[in-house]
Parts: structure tokens; C-alpha cells; sequence
């Protein structure tokens, strides 16, 4: 999602303020800036390592803090501080299993905890200067980072050992927790010589080393989740179950339009409502606060608001995809140029052209937008599932007229985010700091978005229109490929603008189209940015979520067009990318491609690169007598080079492939004269047990540096399936979902 | 407006509007939160709960339904199916972000109450109301077949 924000940060000169948007970005956002700059300097001055072997000292507890990211505890437990979200991909168990790789902990000796927000000590190092989740990025930035943290812990523990026993550290081993000196047979826990540890000068960090890979016990197997006992009785803590004495509750009644803004209130009604103790206007809306959820929401539906409409888009999905479509007419700004299209497909055997269409998406994780703040006399503080820690830490601080660092975060799990909650202008938590600001000093309030809210509340998955044409040589060859993509900008107008729009276009738009692997001599990309009313955001896998389905399903035309296998076809034009075409390879070989299958049913097969991981699918569908279409089986093939933990990675890989199915099958937000025209599971469907096909993962053996697997598994997907309703039927499939073309 | 009913086996009298739903009297007056808010209106089960031993969305139950009634949520979880599919879910590794999980528990513990050997259409059957956006469900089918298999062990 953001490797080319932080991209952006190394290829620009902070120093110079030459673009108006930049210096928008320095102003506006000037607390989130001066986490920035911080950060950067970090980043620059000092080689990653050095953050693992900073701050040892000691806790309140009497335990050992070697470093940011971990605390030994006298009772034996070693507590990993996570400076990433845990919402649901597993990145508290994979970065716990890196530090207990390194400092040869006991698996059942591991606790994880959230970091607190911190730009300095816990920023993402594939952002830059801030912390947060996203892009598939937790491990990858984590790994060379929290490796040091483990073995810089480990000697501080064996020097603290061979000082207190009086031997030479060459002799101490370390295995599952348990620190022994053969020679000597003494032996001690973690936690018996953590008092000891902390009490060590800090001496040894420059002499650490990470073990070879060789060596590892804990990286490559699959050790159980952290949150695997917790979320199977209950226990586990969302946002939505912090209670904090006399915390109330609101729910915000928001304008039907987006960009619509109040005109004006009446409360009388909703303040009659029992247990109703506020209304307070905030710039999103009116809030109603009360003693519980549900006095909130009646208060809320009593409320008569009256709304300007005068700046509110005001256009519908049907007028926004014919400007789409005037637009594609049109040549756009080139995200990529190779050689010389126009001639190649004026000198092409065959010519093919298709165009797709991509609706507007919600999130709608489980778990609504929701979080807890309270502001007193020293600060401002929150409980949420909190993926962008210090953008909200920023932001909250703007709102409510404080430093960013009289912002204390505690970061919760999430139950699910999905991208949403990586929110550039923290909508929700800035929402809950404007009605704790009308509250009396130190009244905590937690604000509850209903799935109304979340499904018509915006920042979707921008909607698209692609259109691609290519031309083949006599002998099927592709020799030309222009891609034409239209939709509006994610980063549009916030601050990320400035880092991640170069030459006009926006990475996020056009990944997984600008880089398409396949070698072909002569390539063009273009995209129009349309200004829309309606806000947008990244949605699990972001621009690969329309570049890989048009992409993979044109490619899939081309093979048809050409007379050939799609496997061989692709296999073909990928000479120069061994990791696509392992992974394309792998899952074709698993899959059985190629043999015979009963009547009614087909394969199709997608291969698609996002976030330097590299996932291959193949579908088996069957065709039902009715038309529609059933996924039976998904055979996947994923290289995220180190495998950290093979189960979690399928289980990311068997996740990824339901939300990416449910969001090509039935996934749609439309807009009628700008009004949102689904407001909950009912008419926003997302896929259910029943339709969840069996998913069979491969993972590629491999030595490279680990990349994520949050998003890319999603990805692939859609055109899989896809290709295979073409092979089973004939027909192509280009207006998403899936429920506008077909029964399914 | 006091309404009176069993929890977990205790019995709990609410100071609360009869009208509000069961899941946020219990969630916000009774104080147990492993039951989840979803969708408020029935569609996607997080906020699943036995009453009288049958699981019910919560979320569009109200609490002066339940007067007299016996309830049960996830923290008052016991039994042999519930301690089989819970251990089962823990094997199989089941959750991701988890917040479903409550829901997809207490569905998957009445189904083996009342069906101990499921095939794939019951699990498809008693599981269809649930939503799990991680899309955990090769694995809740996976272990509900478990659980099925240990209750009979």
C-alpha cells in the first residue's frame, strides 16, 4: 500500500519546498510533520539495528528492557511490544516469533503487547517517519529490526549469566528460555536473571550477530497465535469493550450526502430520549451522547437535522461511469512508456480490446468504527484498534489544541480493518476528540459508528473503468499492450499527496498495471484522476484490486485470441520474472491444469505480484443448471520469500481468497443522486460459509528477505475465477461484481 | 423497567429499557463483552447467544423477550460440545481478527448440541448467518468436523 510512500520520502529533498501541495502537507499537517522529521532524521542518521540496541534499562516491575520492542519480566515472561496493528494477519505472532527466534525464548513464554505510539522508536521503516500498518509491510520492516532486538536481549542476558556465575560467556548456551553453563551445570530463566540483566552497562550490542538460518527453530514452523486462546472465549479486547468509569457513549448523525454539512439542529426530542445527556455538533455532524449505546442511537434517530446540500456531490454511480467512459476516449497521464504502442497496433496481425468496470467498495470489517478517547487536564488519551498510530496521533492532537506528544495512544486489536482504518485524516478518532472536547474534563467517551455508518460513511475502494487494447503478431504474440485506467486518487488532497503522486499520477491507481511483468516491447499506461464528492481509501491490496483483474482477465483473452493454454501463454512472456513464473508453475503443477474435468466444470488461473509477494491461483468452478456459478476449489502458490509461519501464511492466503471472492461476486456501494444506496449486509453482501470454496496453499521454499501476506493474496482471485467461468461458459466477465453479469 | 433472567446460569435482574436489544443490556449492564456488535439487525451473527439453549441474534432480541428465560454467552460457554469446539478451534487455529469468533462459537456449539455428526450442508445451514470478513471459513468448517470427532472420542 505505501512502499511508495516511503519511496517518495527518499526521493525528495525535505529541504526544498517547491510544490504548493508539499508545502500544504509541511503546514497543514504540522503535527503530523514534526513526527515526520523526527522520524526521517532517524531514518537517515542512524543504521535500523541501532533502534534494537537503544533504551535498555529497566521497568517498574524490576524486569530487564534490553530495547523498544521487548521487556523481561522477573515472573519469566517476555513481553514483545508490537508496533504494528494486530487485525487479524497475524503480525503479533510473526513478530513475536522473530524476537523469540533470536533470544531463544520459550514459545509459551511469550506475551505481545501494542507499542505506544511513537514516531521515533516505532515507526515503520518501509514508511519512514511513521508509524503504522499497511502495504503488507509489518514483517519486512520488522525483520532485520527485531532480529537485532532478539540477539542484542539474548547477549545482554548470557553477559549478565557469566558475570553472576564468574565463567566465560563462550561456554553459556541458551535454549527455550533457559540460560546453562555446562562446565559449571549452573543454570537460570529469563526471569532469574532479569534484575540482574537490567542492572548490566549496555556493553555488548556491537558485538552482537543474528543467527544463520540455519539455525532457526521458531522461524518456519508454525508456532500457535498469541490470540489464538483469547479470541475462542472471549476474552480478547476490542475498542468496542473498553469500559472506563464514566465513560459515555455517542453515535453521530452524519449528512445523507457526502460533503453535505449541517444547517441546523433540533435536539428537543433526541435530548427527551432517557439516558441522553448531550447533542453536540461536530464538523461531520451532530453527535448524540448518552449512558449507553442503545440511549445514543434512539436520541439519534429522534434528532431532526436539517442539511445543506449546496457543496455535496450530488452525482450518481450510472452519470459518474459515463464521464468515466468519455474519459477513457481519451489518452491519460503515462504511468508507464515503453516503446512505440500506437505503431505497434497499427502494425499488428490481430487487435483486441476490452473494457472493465469497478464499482466503489466498503471495508466493513467486523467490527464497526469505534474507539475510546478522554481528554483531561494533561492530555488527550486513546483506545482504539489503531492502524496509522502517529497520523490519529497527529490529527487527534490538531483537533483537540495539543502537542502531539500530550497524545497517548493505546493501541488495541482490531476486529478486522482491512485498510479502513488506516485512515489518512482519522475521521473516527478525530470524530470522538471534537464531542470529548464538549464533555467535562476527564469524561471518557467511546464513539460507536452502526454498520449503517460504515457501509454509507465512505472512503471506499474507489470505483474504475479500465480499458485495454493489444495487439498480437501473426504468430500469437503479444507485441503491444495499452491500458487506460480512470478513477479518483486516494491520496488526493491529503497529505501523502505530496510523496505519492509523481508526474500527476498516483502509484496507487495504476500498481499492478505499471508494473505488469510480462514481456511485451511496446507498453503504455495512462490514467485520468477524476475529482468525485465521495471519499476514498485503500481496500486490502488497494490499486492490485482492479490491475490485477483486468489485467489477468485480458491477458486470459489474449491466450484465447492467440489459440493457446493460458498457463503456456503467460509462461511464455515471464522469462524475465522466475518468481512469477515459479509461483505461476507451482500452482498449475498442484492443481492438476491441463487434465480432464467432469462436465460443467473449469479452471482458470491468475498470477499477480503485490507488495513483493508473489501469488499464483487457480479456481475449479462449477457451472450450476441455473447459470450460476459455484468456486469448489482454490489451488494457491505463494513466495513471500522467508516463511515465517507457514500456517499463518495459508491462513492469510485462504482469508485473503474469501474477501477478494465476496468483493468480486457481490461486492457494490452505488450512488443515486449521490446517496449511498446500501446501507448494510443485507443489500451490501459479503460472502458466506457456504460459498467459501476449499483453498489448498503452496509456499515457496525460499532464502529471500521476508515480504507480507496480508493483502496479496486477495488479489489474484477475481480474474481466477473469472477465466474459469470463461472456459467453463464462453463469457467474459468485466463489470464487477460479479451479480450484475450473472446468477451467483 | 427491571427485567429478570437467568445468565450464564446466575440469575440478573437489569435496570434497563425492555426495548433494548439483549446484546447491549448484557454487553454494557451486565458487563460481559465477549459478545459482539455487527450489523444490529440479524445479518451477520457476532452477537450470537443461546436463549433457552437456542442460538438467537441479540442484536434484534429485546432484553424484555427474554424475561424468565435462560441465556448464555460465550463467557458461560460449558458442556461437551462447547469445551470440543473451542479446543477444536484452537487446533485448527481458526481465528484471525477474532471478533466473529464469539458468534461463530456459540452457532457451532448448537448445531453439535443438536446435531453431533454434521455434514457439510448442516455446518452450511446452522453457519450461514455468521460473517466472517477474515473469511475464516475452510477452517470453522474444518473444526466444527473436529469437534464433531472428539465429542464422539
Amino acid at each position: 500500500m505505501l512502499k511508495d510512500f516511503a519511496k517518495g520520502f527518499e526521493a525528495n529533498d525535505f529541504g526544498v519546498e517547491t510544490k504548493p501541495s508539499r508545502r500544504r502537507f509541511l503546514q497543514g499537517g504540522a503535527a503530523v510533520a514534526a513526527g515526520l522529521t523526527i522520524g526521517f532524521h532517524w531514518n537517515a542518521g542512524m543504521p535500523k539495528v541501532a533502534l534494537a540496541a537503544a533504551g535498555t534499562g529497566t521497568d517498574s516491575a524490576g524486569g530487564f528492557v534490553p530495547n523498544a520492542f521487548i521487556r523481561v519480566g522477573t515472573d519469566n515472561t517476555v513481553t514483545v511490544l508490537s508496533k504494528h496493528l494486530e487485525m487479524g494477519q497475524g503480525v503479533y505472532t510473526g513478530l513475536a516469533t522473530i524476537v523469540a527466534e533470536e533470544l531463544d525464548a520459550d514459545w509459551s513464554q511469550i506475551r505481545v503487547e501494542g507499542a505506544p505510539a511513537d514516531a521515533a522508536r516505532y515507526n515503520n521503516t518501509a514508511f519512514g517517519p511513521v508509524q503504522g500498518t499497511g502495504g503488507s509491510s509489518s514483517i519486512a520492516n520488522s525483520y532485520d529490526q527485531l532480529r537485532m532486538a532478539g540477539a542484542t536481549a539474548r547477549a545482554l542476558l548470557v553477559d549478565a549469566a557469566a558475570v553472576d556465575w564468574n565463567v566465560d560467556r563462550g561456554g553459556i548456551t541458551v535454549e527455550k528460555g533457559v540460560v546453562s553453563h555446562a562446565a559449571s551445570g549452573k543454570s537460570a530463566t529469563f526471569g532469574d536473571l532479569a534484575a540482574k540483566a537490567a542492572a548490566m552497562p549496555a556493553s555488548v550490542a556491537s558485538t552482537v550477530t543474528v543467527k544463520d538460518p540455519s539455525k532457526f527453530t521458531l522461524i518456519g514452523t508454525s508456532v500457535p497465535r498469541v490470540d489464538g486462546k483469547s479470541k475462542t472465549n472471549g476474552t480478547a479486547q476490542f475498542a468496542l469493550d473498553v469500559v472506563l468509569p464514566g465513560m459515555v457513549t455517542a453515535v453521530i448523525a452524519r449528512p445523507p450526502v457526502f460533503g453535505g454539512t449541517v444547517k441546523a439542529v433540533d435536539d428537543k426530542a433526541a435530548l427527551a430520549v432517557p439516558g441522553v445527556v448531550k447533542v453536540v455538533q461536530v464538523p461531520s455532524g451532530v453527535a448524540v451522547v448518552a449512558t449507553n449505546f442503545w440511549a445514543a442511537k434512539k436520541g439519534r434517530e429522534a434528532l431532526a437535522v436539517e442539511w445543506d446540500r449546496s457543496k455535496a456531490e450530488t452525482r450518481g454511480s450510472a452519470e459518474l461511469l459515463a464521464e468515466y467512459k468519455a474519459l477513457a476516449e481519451k489518452p491519460g497521464l503515462p504511468a508507464r512508456k515503453d516503446g512505440d504502442v500506437a505503431k505497434a497496433l497499427a502494425g499488428a496481425a490481430k487487435t483486441v480490446t476490452a473494457s472493465f468496470e469497478f464499482p466503489y467498495l466498503a471495508h466493513a470489517p467486523m467490527e464497526p468504527l469505534d474507539c475510546v478517547v478522554r481528554l483531561d487536564q494533561t492530555g488527550c488519551e486513546i483506545w482504539a484498534g489503531d492502524q496509522f498510530q502517529t497520523i490519529d496521533q497527529g490529527n487527534a492532537a490538531a483537533a483537540a489544541g495539543l502537542k502531539p506528544d500530550q497524545v497517548r495512544i493505546n493501541t488495541l486489536m482490531a476486529g478486522g480493518s482491512f485498510g479502513r482504518r488506516a485512515n489518512i485524516v482519522s475521521d473516527y478518532i478525530v470524530e470522538a476528540v471534537h464531542i470529548a472536547k464538549a464533555l467535562d474534563k476527564g469524561t471518557p467517551v467511546k464513539l460507536v459508528w452502526t454498520r449503517e455508518d460504515d457501509i454509507q460513511g465512505g472512503r471506499y475502494r474507489p470505483m474504475y473503468h479500465h480499458t485495454l487494447t493489444a495487439g498480437l503478431d501473426a504468430s500469437g504474440k503479444p507485441v503491444a499492450w495499452q491500458h487506460r485506467i480512470v478513477g479518483q486518487s486516494i491520496v488526493d488532497g491529503t497529505p501523502f499527496e505530496a510523496v505519492m503522486v509523481k508526474d500527476g499520477v498516483d502509484g496507487t491507481s495504476v500498481e499492478g498495471a505499471s508494473n505488469l511483468p510480462y514481456d511485451i516491447p511496446n507498453m503504455l499506461v495512462d490514467l485520468h484522476t477524476t475529482k468525485v464528492g465521495v471519499p476514498v481509501l485503500w481496500w486490502r491490496a488497494v490499486g492490485s484490486t482492479h490491475t490485477a483483474y483486468s489485467t489477468e482477465v485480458f491477458v486470459d483473452e489474449l491466450a484465447h485470441a492467440a489459440g493457446k493454454d493460458p498457463v503456456e501463454f503467460r509462461r511464455a512472456m515471464l522469462t524475465h520474472h522466475p518468481r512469477h513464473l515459479a509461483v505461476l508453475n507451482l500452482a498449475a503443477e498442484k492443481a492438476g491444469w491441463g487434465k480432464p474435468l467432469a462436465e460443467g466444470k473449469a479452471r482458470g488461473v491468475a498470477v499477480h505480484e503485490s507488495f513483493s509477494t508473489f501469488v499464483a491461483q487457480v479456481a475449479e468452478v462449477t457451472m450450476r443448471p441455473d447459470g450460476s456459478v459455484k468456486v469448489d476449489r482454490v489451488v494457491c502458490a505463494v513466495d513471500c520469500g522467508v516463511a515465517i509461519n507457514p500456517d499463518v501464511i495459508r491462513a492469510q492466503m485462504e482469508g485473503g481468497i474469501g474477501f477478494g471472492l465476496g468483493g468480486v461476486m457481490y461486492g457494490e456501494v452505488t450512488l443515486d443522486k449521490g446517496k449511498v444506496e446500501q446501507s448494510n449486509f443485507h443489500d451490501y453482501r459479503v460472502l458466506r460459509i457456504e460459498e467459501m470454496p476449499a483453498v489448498e496453499v503452496h509456499i515457496v521454499q525460499s532464502n529471500a528477505a521476508p515480504t507480507g501476506v496480508g493483502e496479496p493474496g486477495v488479489p489474484p482471485i477475481g480474474p481466477a475465477v473469472a477465466n474459469a467461468v470463461f472456459a467453463a461458459t464462453g463469457r467474459r466477465i468485466r463489470n464487477l461484481p460479479f451479480t450484475r453479469d450473472m446468477n451467483v | 423497567m427491571a427485567v429478570s433472567f437467568k445468565l450464564n446460569g446466575k440469575p440478573v435482574t437489569l435496570e434497563v429499557d425492555p426495548e433494548m436489544p439483549l446484546l447491549w443490556a448484557v454487553r454494557e449492564f451486565a458487563g460481559l463483552t465477549g459478545t459482539k456488535f455487527g450489523c444490529g439487525m440479524a445479518q451477520c451473527g457476532a452477537c450470537t447467544m443461546h436463549v433457552e439453549g437456542q442460538p438467537t441474534r441479540s442484536c434484534s432480541m429485546a432484553v424484555g423477550d427474554v424475561e424468565g428465560q435462560s441465556v448464555t454467552t460465550i463467557e458461560g460457554l460449558s458442556g461437551k460440545a462447547a469445551t470440543a469446539v473451542q479446543a477444536a478451534w484452537e487446533n485448527i487455529q481458526v481465528p484471525q481478527c477474532g471478533y466473529c469468533q464469539s458468534g461463530q462459537i456459540m452457532s457451532a456449539v448448537a448445531l453439535l448440541e443438536q446435531t453431533p455428526k454434521p455434514n457439510d450442508e448442516d455446518i452450511n445451514a446452522a453457519m450461514s448467518g455468521n460473517i466472517c470478513r477474515c473469511a475464516t471459513y475452510v477452517r470453522i468448517r474444518a473444526a466444527i468436523h473436529s469437534a464433531s470427532d472428539m465429542m464422539e472420542g
